[in-house]
């Protein structure tokens, strides 16, 4: 996750990590004439993405290529791939040949993951309704979510390249089923930087039945710097490990240990002269706020009752609303990127328990999500994406309460930066077999993405081993039509 | 020297940041032309002017270029800076008080050279330097993907790092971990080292085609070998040809069928002490058979009898090829082999009842049998797919119906079953837990009939002889006979697995075929097939060590030779367990390699055979396309890149950056070398040498760049902000297992035992269960002194990656590595302050300084200090470190305020040496604390 360049062309290892020391180096460095030094050779100086930054702080903000529409992503990642046959793309013709064998021309070639494709349709299992101004079709799981159906686009036509999950989930935040991409997160926290100076850039919290199956290199950073790598938050107990004082070591305590650490590095450095150790000073004390930041972040309780109740959190308690919550107040302190992970849609069988349950425990948060942002001002510079790794095969999976694993056609839904509102598009076929109307693939999605947020796809790039790296790799078209 | 600072310096230095120091490469190098894919040729050492400061040749390139820059070395590093450089680099641990008093009190001029030595001698040097070559290697200890299991690989480590420590040649080295098992007169260690190639991530999440995720193994294969031998980026070759180097798509995949010839084997392997037990077993047995030819000098003859009865009677089988339910599979992909057997691969439940159907035309059937096969795949070659390759039946049954008339299907009842092992009654072992709480069984093969789920026919027999073929025969209660064919439906009921699929709790058949017969009263051949086989060449032609095996089979049937067969029953269960290892194996025949179009494995284009690019030396004439001849190649005298990648990922270990500074890409897009002639003398040398690594070592710690101070003046941070030129010594932050081992032996904590099996340091226990992880992951965290083993030793989880050692850019084995990056961040400084075995270790350095530090504290600091910087304080230092010492003690009034920081457990404090008071031992834990922290102590200057 972590191999990487950090010293191609020309880059100074060293000089990639140098945030806090320029942010506050008037505590490590007082008169020196490096400070100078490095003040004259203008590191303040806007970066171009393409030419990362050099001697700034590489989570400083950065320009991107054009102004963007949007500068957050909030990736609400539905794992386990959820069914769009039951939550968006209503299909009366699946529920007329329920029963039956699809025609042979459909399957022909079709692999599928566990199930025999050939196995017979299997109806939707519940009942869809159009809403708001935009009538959209949405199921009768989706109470909440109807509410803010003006506010979404809905995309009836994603498409991937794998249907197992843990190559999928890959897929989608990295642009290749191979592992060992940089993740969208760490691409576009490279790319921006991050508004936060005492949160990292990017932010991970996970909740569901289980983790994400492709585990930690869904936010890995490849081989960009692993400063751009997501930092797994949890929604109770310590927010970021090993945040908390050693027990019998209170605050003063810990204050007097670190200054007394502080001015043992600072001997050291005027010794020595390497600019590192004036970095670690400012990494103690970066770590040092953190401990008070990320507790003050983590405590929803200071939330008012109604915006508690607007997304159903409950203070104290690990769940996807109050991580839904929790995304929304990093966004407001500057964080570029946070994702959920809510690893629950993998319904093989028990498909109408688990789709209720799943809805149950997410839908209302997700609406609260875009309804809080937009009441704030942060959904026009916030795009907030709901979506799993594939969708599910009209053909049934065991007896008639289970769908297998599908590539071929999927839904997810997006939000705010940009995005145009209350737009419906792509079609699936009349099975919801295929994607056959405006078909978006994952690369498009990405690269549509970073568009909103001011790149070029093509060229937010990375030299690695001895090529430029991008999150499209050689792929991806700007979907204009989801563009408001 | 610090300069006052001027516009103009500031202008260089953002022109130096900017731009690469070096020249640009030519927009459009001729592709064949580009240096690195030229074989090396030892260049002239450059003159130089100051010809004292040199001390090998080395430093004649390194000061030739630096009087070309008008550039003067750094004065060399005063002796404890360098002794502790040395240590760091040469075994990765920090030297001893001890160590460094020895040192400095050595009078002899050539006291460093004396300590290196040491120190190459070291079993430690081979943990420091494995330790690069398993991240090339892409070492981790278990799956990767979704499930991430356990897998037991460490016997590959250990013999990375024993490689190292007996100094093997490289080009060895690289022979066996490509193709050791095909060595002429291989032995157990050398088929060990093709884990390498076998550390590819394994996906067995529920619904995969084993086969794609075969080809994604061998993509890595090839990544790896680009990388870590090679030293080219060759997997572009997968879609396409190369952009920039002259790679052909073609070229990359002829360089694939070397490697796509074989099993994805798994075999037990032994520690050394287990290899003598098992010998010791060996001997015994055929001394006790020796006793029993001895004592019945007759045996001959009985054994001719014996055969003669055993030859007849066997019924006649017939194969039968059943359909595989798709749906009864529980996820489990079921494979046809050529031989009618069925290969299991893929997820595994731990619960599944498989549905087989065959037509068949056999007028009568009167009998089943259930063939357990032996496979490569399987782990320890099966037949089981269990951790020991051991599996269980809990039901066998079979339906008939007439073939054209599906409605008269009926149940078969199954009168009899018989088997070639038929254990007792056992319970399960503690990983088929299901967590029902049942008492659940294997036993004989009764145990598959009798419509009991708890019950199942079990094969293990114990280590040593449960990897073999076995067999069960149900006999019908009645004959079936339809005159138009009958269609048999078999369910194989394998529900003795455990709870948690996601482990390794399956208990499935791992390789199995059907038969059936006509055959009256047919039960199973207790004989072996080998036997059989022994049995059917004619005796004058049987070499001695076959008919030996018709006498263990003989013999152990013998009633009155029941107190022999039970001293041998005996002796076997003396059998170590051994441990499983991932290697190839090569299968019999070649497996059909074809361009793959854009690398998509379901789109094979027109075949290749193995072959090397072009641009590259050549292989001999008409050498197999094994893998042995890749093995050989890649390893040749004559290949442009294998020594100058090595020598260069060598130099970057110690200077914190290669000559190259992209050492997986030696090819025209890589950064231009800083020293080429050095770069080519250096890998000349290196082969020339005998491909010495510790020659090498020797060589690189033995010149005067290495020995220079690491200290810098603001004027050359500008010049040379990398420290390319090494006008100065290296100093950056060590690796993150160092980070760690530093802080063990600072605090005397550190068990310093070499090599075994993987271990659990304390690791916060919600990242092993969701929804941090996918699954519940298994985590004995150590209590005894395992947990404080060296941080090469830690389990390593693709998933999930350990914090204290990911946190400082450990990579996590999901593709190979050959250069780290060193990042420096707040979550390093929270790990180092807050993290379990950090805090550990500041107690412990703490009451070291209490207990053998000397009487006062500033004796006891200066031995606290010196455990983990080496140096001793300067007065600031120390001023600064009693201060806070001072202060703290009166903060600690109240002893249980001040255990509650110093003792692991507050409510059992540990006994204070005499005089002390808790205070102490606190305000002692904050100032070790303290010190653990210092940039000094992780870095090497």
């Amino acid at each position: 996750m972590n191999c990487q360049a950090h010293l191609y062309r020309g880059q100074d290892p060293k000089l990639l990590t140098r945030r806090w020391f320029f942010k506050d180096c008037a505590i490590g460095l007082g008169a020196l004439a490096l400070h100078q030094l490095f003040r004259e050779a203008g590191f303040a100086a806007p970066e171009s993405p393409t030419r990362p930054p050099v001697l700034a702080d590489p989570l400083a903000p950065k320009q991107p290529h054009h102004a963007g529409k949007a500068k957050n992503v909030i990736f609400l990642f539905m794992a386990g791939a959820p069914s769009h046959l039951e939550l968006f793309d209503y299909k009366p013709q699946l529920a007329r040949f329920d029963g039956t064998l699809p025609p042979p021309e459909l399957v022909k070639g079709y692999r599928a993951a566990f199930i025999n494709p050939s196995s017979t349709f299997l109806g939707p299992k519940f009942k869809f309704a159009r809403h708001g101004r935009c009538g959209a079709e949405l199921s009768e799981l989706l109470p909440n979510l109807a509410e803010v159906v003006d506010e979404i686009a809905i995309v009836k036509s994603m498409v991937t390249d794998a249907f197992n999950h843990a190559p999928a989930q890959i897929f989608m935040n990295t642009g290749s089923t191979q592992f060992g991409r940089p993740s969208m997160g760490a691409w576009i926290t490279y790319g921006l930087g991050s508004e936060s100076s005492d949160l990292p850039g990017f932010v991970v919290f996970s909740s569901g039945a289980k983790g994400p199956s492709g585990g930690n290199s869904n936010w890995g950073s490849g081989f960009l710097p692993t400063v751009y790598q997501g930092v797994q938050f949890r929604s109770g107990g310590e927010p970021v490990l090993y945040l908390s004082n050693p027990r019998g070591l209170d605050d003063s305590l810990q204050r007097r240990s670190l200054d007394a650490l502080e001015r043992l590095n600072r001997l050291r450095f005027e010794a020595i002269g390497d600019p590192e150790i004036a970095t670690r000073i400012n990494s103690f004390e970066m770590a040092y706020r953190m401990q008070s930041s990320a507790p003050e972040l983590m405590d929803i309780a200071r939330e008012p009752k109604h915006i508690l109740e607007l997304y159903g959190a409950e203070p104290g308690k690990a769940s996807f609303a109050n991580n839904c919550l929790l995304a929304r107040r990093l966004v407001e302190r500057g964080v570029r990127f946070v994702q959920l992970f809510h690893e629950a849609w993998d319904q093989h069988g028990n498909l109408v328990a688990d789709l209720k349950k799943n809805c149950r425990d997410t839908d209302r948060a997700c609406a609260a999500l875009v309804k809080d942002l937009k009441q704030r001002g942060l959904l026009e510079e916030t795009i907030v994406i709901w979506g799993g790794e594939f969708g599910r095969t009209p053909m049934v999976q065991g007896g008639n309460d289970g769908r297998d694993h599908h590539p071929n056609a999927f839904t997810l839904w997006l939000a705010g930066g940009g995005i145009k509102a209350g737009l419906t598009l792509g079609e699936t076929d009349e099975f919801g077999f295929n994607a056959v109307k405006d078909r978006v693939h994952v690369h498009d999605l990405h690269a549509t993405l970073l568009h909103l947020l001011g790149f070029d796809h093509t060229r937010l790039t990375f030299r690695f081993q001895g090529r430029d790296f991008r999150l499209t790799d050689v792929h991806g078209e700007i979907v204009e039509k989801l563009l408001a | 020297m610090i300069l006052k600072p001027h516009r103009h310096w500031a202008l260089a230095f953002l022109w130096l940041l900017a731009g690469p120091l070096m020249a640009a490469p030519e927009k459009t190098p001729g592709r064949l032309d580009h240096w690195a894919f030229k074989a090396p040729v030892r260049p002239a050492l450059p003159e130089v002017k100051d010809r004292r400061w040199v001390r090998n040749p080395i430093d004649r390139f390194i000061l030739a270029r630096l009087e070309k820059e008008g550039l003067k070395p750094s004065p060399e590093a005063d002796p404890i800076t360098l002794l502790r450089r040395l240590f760091l680099d040469l075994i990765g641990l920090p030297p001893s008080i001890a160590e460094a008093d020895a040192f400095l009190a050595d009078p002899s001029p050539d006291r460093f050279e004396k300590q290196a030595e040491k120190l190459l001698g070291s079993p430690h040097h081979g943990e420091r330097w494995g330790r690069h070559w398993l991240d090339a290697a892409r070492y981790a200890d278990s799956d990767g993907y979704e499930k991430d299991k356990q897998r037991s690989v460490w016997f590959y480590r250990d013999w990375v790092v024993g490689a190292f420590n007996r100094d093997l040649p490289y080009d060895q080295f690289i022979i066996e971990q490509i193709a050791g098992d095909q060595l002429p007169g291989a032995a157990a260690g050398q088929s060990v080292a093709t884990g390498f190639l076998r550390n590819s991530m394994v996906n067995e999440e529920g619904g995969v085609d084993p086969e794609q995720f075969r080809m994604e193994a061998m993509f890595d294969r090839m990544d790896a070998i680009g990388k870590s031998i090679l030293g080219l980026t060759i997997q572009c070759g997968q879609c396409h040809d190369h952009k920039y180097d002259p790679l052909a798509q073609e070229e990359y995949y002829r360089l694939f069928a070397f490697l796509n010839n074989d099993h994805e084997a798994n075999i037990a392997a032994y520690t050394p002490e287990e290899e003598m037990r098992r010998a010791e077993i060996h001997r015994g047995i055929r001394e006790i058979e020796a006793e029993l030819r001895h004592r019945h000098p007759d045996w001959p003859e009985r054994l001719a009898r014996w055969e003669e009865e055993a030859r007849g009677g066997q019924p006649e089988w017939t194969v039968v090829r059943p359909e595989v339910d798709d749906i009864s599979t529980g996820g489990q992909k079921y494979l046809p082999l050529p031989d009618g057997s069925l290969l299991a691969q893929g997820y595994a439940p731990t619960k599944h009842a498989v549905k087989l159907t065959v037509k068949t035309d056999m007028p009568k059937i009167t009998a089943f049998r259930l063939e357990l096969l032996n496979d490569a795949n399987l782990p320890l070659g099966g037949p089981g797919r269990s951790i020991w390759g051991t599996c269980a039946l809990t039901e066998f049954e079979v339906e008939a119906a007439p073939a054209g008339d599906q409605a008269r299907k009926e149940k078969v009842k199954i009168a009899a079953a018989t088997a070639d092992v038929e254990p007792a009654e056992a319970p399960l072992a503690p990983i088929f837990d299901d967590r029902s709480g049942k008492r659940r069984v294997t036993g004989p093969a009764l145990f598959a009939i009798d419509e009991n789920e708890l019950t199942a026919w079990g094969i293990e027999v114990g280590p040593g002889r449960r990897n073999q073929e076995r067999k069960a025969v149900f006999a019908a209660a009645a004959p079936i006979s339809n005159p138009g064919g009958t269609v048999l439906v078999f369910y194989l009921k394998q529900n003795h697995g455990g709870w948690n699929s996601d482990d390794n709790q399956n208990h499935n058949l791992g390789r199995f075929r059907l038969s059936i017969t006509s055959a009256p009263q047919a039960a199973a051949d207790l004989l072996p097939r080998r036997v059989r086989e022994i049995l059917a060449v004619p005796r004058e032609e049987r070499a001695p060590a076959q008919t030996a095996v018709l006498f263990s089979a003989w013999r152990a049937a013998v009633p009155e030779w029941k107190e022999a067969n039970e001293r041998i029953e005996a002796l076997w269960k003396r059998h170590p367990e051994g441990s499983s290892q991932l290697v190839l194996s090569a299968r019999e025949e070649a497996r059909d390699t074809r361009i793959l179009k854009r690398g998509d494995f379901l789109k094979p284009g027109r075949p290749v055979s193995a072959g090397v690019p072009a641009f590259l030396h050549p292989l001999p004439e008409g050498a197999p396309p094994t893998r042995l001849t890749l093995a050989r190649w890649l390893a040749d005298r004559r290949s442009p890149t294998a020594a100058r990648a090595m020598v260069n990922r060598v130099w970057q270990a110690y200077f914190g950056i290669g000559l190259v500074s992209t050492p997986e890409d030696l090819g025209t897009q890589s950064g231009p070398p800083s020293h080429p002639e050095l770069l080519d003398w250096l890998a000349v040398e290196f082969m020339e040498g005998g491909w010495s690594l510790k020659r090498l070592h020797r060589l690189i710690v033995g010149s005067a760049a290495y020995r220079q101070s690491s200290r810098v003046s603001l004027e050359l941070l500008a010049l040379d902000p990398y420290n390319r030129l090494l006008a100065r010594g290296p100093r950056f932050r060590v690796e993150g297992e160092i980070v760690r081992d530093i802080a063990l032996a600072a605090s005397g904590l550190l068990n310093p035992n070499i090599g075994g099996r993987s271990v659990f340091p304390p690791l916060p226990a919600f990242l092993l269960v969701p929804p941090a992880s996918y699954g519940p992951k298994v985590w004995p965290e150590e209590t005894g002194p395992e947990r404080f083993r060296r941080s090469l030793y830690t389990f390593r989880y693709r998933s999930v990656p350990y914090p204290a050692l990911q946190t400082f850019d450990v990579p996590n084995g999901d593709f190979s590595c050959v250069r780290r990056v060193r990042s420096n961040t707040p979550l390093q400084a929270l790990m180092t302050l807050n993290e379990p075995v950090f805090l550990e270790c500041a107690r412990a350095l703490a009451r070291r300084a209490l207990e053998e530090g000397g009487r006062s504290d500033p004796e006891r600091l200066a031995y606290a200090f010196r455990r983990c910087v080496s140096r001793r304080p300067s007065a600031e230092e120390e001023k600064e470190l009693l201060n806070l010492l001072e202060e703290e003690k009166r903060g600690f009034a109240d002893d249980s305020k001040a255990w509650e920081l110093a003792a692991a457990d507050p409510s059992h404090p540990p006994r204070l040496p005499e005089g002390e008071s808790p205070a102490d031992l606190a305000a002692w834990t904050l100032v070790a604390r303290v010190l653990l922290n210092l940039d000094e102590t992780i870095t090497k200057e």
